[in-house]
């Protein structure tokens, strides 16, 4: 029997952080599908934002600032309080990383180096080259390896523990033995990142499918502005790999096959620096009008940037287009178009990270504070993960101390023969259908009809088609038997989430009858905020999704228009 | 761009399931391959139509989460960022050599992340945390550039003929980040540093045969890191027997 004060499902920067702060104070376990140092955040690249003025011309810049950048990037929809909160924090958090040992590249003077990213008003993304992820996820794994946090590697969680008022733990899959087992604890914090990967065109890590999500809103945790996905504007054609941000705040131009710098058209101050919603869709106008190569992609062209600044500052997307697309970016511009990069929304969390059931927390990319709205700013998603994986290793570690009682036994047992009784019934099979094909269509179905340009018809459309694939689902083939490491059965799992988070994405799309941030409605191409200046909910309900809505907290940024 | 075309290639995988009287066994499948087709991609292919019961570790599929490394027609590399076209004809996959299987291409990695923690792999300051930021010049960072972009992917270790030789030696991952430590500017514990790599199972192990190097699918070259370490110990350790040379 494993049991904790504090558990965190998911081995990501948010969680590490988390489980840092928890740690201090509480017995703290982190559990994740692969080992810690393989998580999604290994995969970012270009900075982590923070007011630190440290950037010759970015001397006037502060959190006010950094806060009104991230309100205004959110098309107003981020909760203004957490903004400011995470904005004011963002500082002392980035000096505690570098204490730690992170491997930021440096000013002349040797300071934190910062680099210009979109939306923003000044040079406040702080980097390491363009592999920010990587040493900011490898600080974090190594300070939570120091204070000896206690690692499940290779654990899939299937279920929370939780009887509708509170949480007390999971049950996870022991990818090794094929074991399930129950982990339960005090406080749980779900920290498992994002779902990109349910769309077919995307830079996302594999195991990016949302999991934690369903996991709290089958538990009757709502899902929040779930409709607001982020497509990256720079996706490696075809792969839809990562090219970072940080290529264009290094000075990128984006190039269409009539030889235009195309973004005069869309945002004629920010050019290729405006937010990522406007440089995406302006890429796929110029795709779906005709002026792409092969119809396809576009150009980012690195060329004039100079072997000394790509070497130095970005030598990861070298490798990256010299391994994956045989070209280098010295020599030739690089074959690009948007693809799926983030989900703004998520669990349905406060500013303490505390969700509707006591004693369960969410961190980072899986949660929805919100900070991000209907649009968040390139550099902020790492921030998020470190202010607010702070925050709920402390909240979480916290509340454990006060509670005095064990997990109730008969409940522990009682999820646990139901995650058995999954299993045995994935095992057995009820059909013919194969989890993979249902995988693939979904994927498919989301990029072509809940993408960058949505409308009503298209999302009916797709709305009808993601319910069959769930029908589909419950007449899978059996499944494999094997107990050691059957990726058969974790990719059951995985399906099953992706298309209930499917169905959730394309409810909320199509109840948002506006146009905001990433979020465009061609029937609907205002932003409207009479309606809809507020956050959409979708509850569980065992029909399907029950949508609704709370209000937007603002503090002292009027909604205006968005102009860059 | 040219325009992507299909070809057939015979994809033997080397299979072992704990639970399987056969042991271990090659086992060739047909995969379609593109011209973007990796050998990621390929083995996905045999898992969702061919064999359901193939396993392989996978997450980011962009050459940097560690998660795919292999023996690739004879090489350590990752499969996610090698390209089928790129090896030209049938290929064969293998688990990292001289690993523990836990079951087909998934090796067991517990004594390669022990052995990186021995080296204590964090930075120990020493001097009072200032304020902001530690000021660390260019010049000091680039002491550790490259050596702080390993993704731990544990190819160089199973390629070294002194892991092989003696199960107790760090190698070259452990040794790389051991330096990656002891040439921060930020650290203050390197004589503790160089007591722990030039242990008896520590750097003094390396023979400078360059598999680590050959092996890296980072291009990186851990075995300059360690020959770095060995320097550095040989100064620290004179320093401590050679008074005047404090």
């Amino acid at each position: 029997m494993f049991d904790h004060d504090v558990i965190i499902v998911g081995g990501g920067l948010a969680g590490l952080r988390a489980a840092i702060q928890s740690s201090d104070i509480a017995d703290t376990a982190v559990i994740s599908r692969v080992h810690p140092l393989r998580s999604h955040t290994k995969a970012a690249q270009g900075g982590i934002n923070a007011a630190l003025g440290n950037a010759p011309d970015g001397r006037d810049d502060n959190p006010e600032k950094h806060a009104f950048d991230t309100i205004k990037g959110s098309d107003f929809l981020a909760d203004q309080d957490a903004v400011e909160l995470m904005t004011r924090m963002a500082p002392d958090c980035l000096f505690q990383l570098e204490h730690w040992g992170c491997a930021f590249s440096r000013t002349e003077d040797g300071k934190i180096a910062q680099r210009p990213f979109g939306g923003a008003g000044f040079p406040r993304t702080c980097y390491g080259a363009d592999r920010t992820g990587l040493y900011l996820l490898q600080t974090v794994y190594e300070q939570a390896m120091k204070r000896n946090v206690k690692e499940y590697q290779e654990y899939l969680v299937t279920s929370l523990i939780a009887d509708g008022r509170s949480c007390r733990g999971v049950v996870a899959l022991n990818i090794r033995t094929g074991e399930l087992v129950p982990i339960t604890a005090k406080t749980t914090i779900l920290a498992t990142g994002g779902a990109a990967w349910i769309y077919s065109i995307s830079t996302n890590s594999m195991i990016n499918i949302g999991s934690g999500m369903t996991m709290a809103y089958r538990a009757g945790v709502p899902l929040k502005d779930m409709e607001f996905i982020q497509f990256h504007p720079t996706g490696l054609y075809p792969s839809g790999l990562l090219i970072t941000e940080g290529a264009r705040g290094e000075g990128g131009y984006l190039v269409n096959s009539k030889g235009e710098r195309f973004m005069e058209r869309y945002a004629p101050k920010a050019m290729e620096l405006a937010p990522r919603d406007i440089v995406s869709r302006s890429i796929q106008k110029e795709i779906d009008e005709g002026r792409a190569f092969e119809n396809a992609y576009v150009h980012l062209d690195l060329r004039h940037l100079g072997r000394d600044k790509i070497m130095t500052r970005l030598p990861g997307i070298r490798e990256i287009c010299l391994l994956f697309a045989g070209l280098d970016p010295m020599d030739k511009p690089i074959p690009i178009r948007p693809a799926a990069h983030y989900t703004m929304g998520g669990i349905n969390c406060n500013a303490d990270c505390e969700t509707s059931l006591k004693g369960l927390y969410a961190a980072g990319e899986c949660a929805c504070v919100s900070v991000h709205g209907a649009n968040r700013l390139g550099g902020n998603s790492l921030l998020d993960c470190v202010v607010f994986g702070k925050v709920a290793g402390q909240k979480a570690a916290q509340f454990a101390k006060s509670v005095n009682d064990g997990a109730d036994e008969a409940l522990v047992q009682s999820f646990l023969e139901r995650e058995r009784r999954r299993v045995a019934l994935f095992q057995k099979g009820n059909g013919l259908e194969e989890p993979s094909v249902l995988r693939d269509d979904a994927r498919v179905i989301l990029t072509r009809k809940v993408g960058m340009f949505r409308s009503g018809q298209e999302l009916t459309e797709a709305l009808k088609q993601i319910r069959g694939l769930r029908e589909r689902f419950s007449k899978l083939r059996p499944l494999h038997l094997d107990k050691v490491f059957n990726l058969d059965l974790i990719r059951a799992f995985e399906v099953e989430a992706m298309l209930e988070l499917a169905e959730i994405i394309t409810a909320s799309a199509l109840a948002r009858k506006e146009s905001r941030g990433a979020h465009v409605r061609v029937d609907f191409p205002q932003r409207d905020d009479e309606h809809y200046l507020k956050h959409t909910l979708a509850h569980y309900t065992p029909e399907g999704p029950k949508l609704g809505y709370t209000d937007v907290k603002i503090t002292r940024y009027k909604p205006e228009a968005r102009k860059y | 761009m040219k325009k992507s075309s299909r070809d057939n290639v015979a994809l033997t995988i080397l299979r072992f399931n704990p639970g399987d009287e056969r042991g271990p066994h090659y086992q060739t499948f047909e995969v379609k391959a593109t011209k973007d087709t990796t050998v990621l991609d390929a083995l996905f292919q045999v898992l969702d139509d061919q064999d359901h019961s193939l396993a392989f570790r996978y997450s980011c599929r962009s050459a940097v989460c560690g998660s795919s490394a292999m023996f690739i027609n004879g090489r350590h590399r990752l499969a996610c960022s090698t390209l089928l076209s790129e090896l030209g004809g049938d290929v064969i996959v293998q688990p990292l050599p001289h690993m523990p299987i836990i079951k087909d291409l998934v090796v067991d990695l517990s004594l390669f992340f022990e052995k990186y923690k021995i080296i204590k792999p964090y930075v120990v300051p020493i001097k009072p945390t200032p304020e902001r930021e530690w000021i660390q010049s260019p010049k000091e960072r680039s002491k550790i550039n490259d050596s702080t972009d390993c993704i731990l992917c544990a190819a160089c270790y199973s390629s070294c003929p002194s892991v092989w030789a003696g199960k107790n030696y760090l190698g070259p991952a452990a040794l790389l980040w051991a330096y990656r430590f002891a040439a921060d500017s930020r650290d203050g514990v390197l004589r503790d540093r160089v007591g722990v790599v030039s242990s008896e199972d520590g750097l003094w192990r390396c023979h400078t045969i360059f598999n680590c190097t050959e092996a890296c699918p980072k291009n990186l070259n851990p075995a300059r890191f360690v020959q770095n370490l060995k320097r550095t110990t040989t100064k620290e350790t004179l320093k401590v027997k050679i008074p005047f040379l404090r």
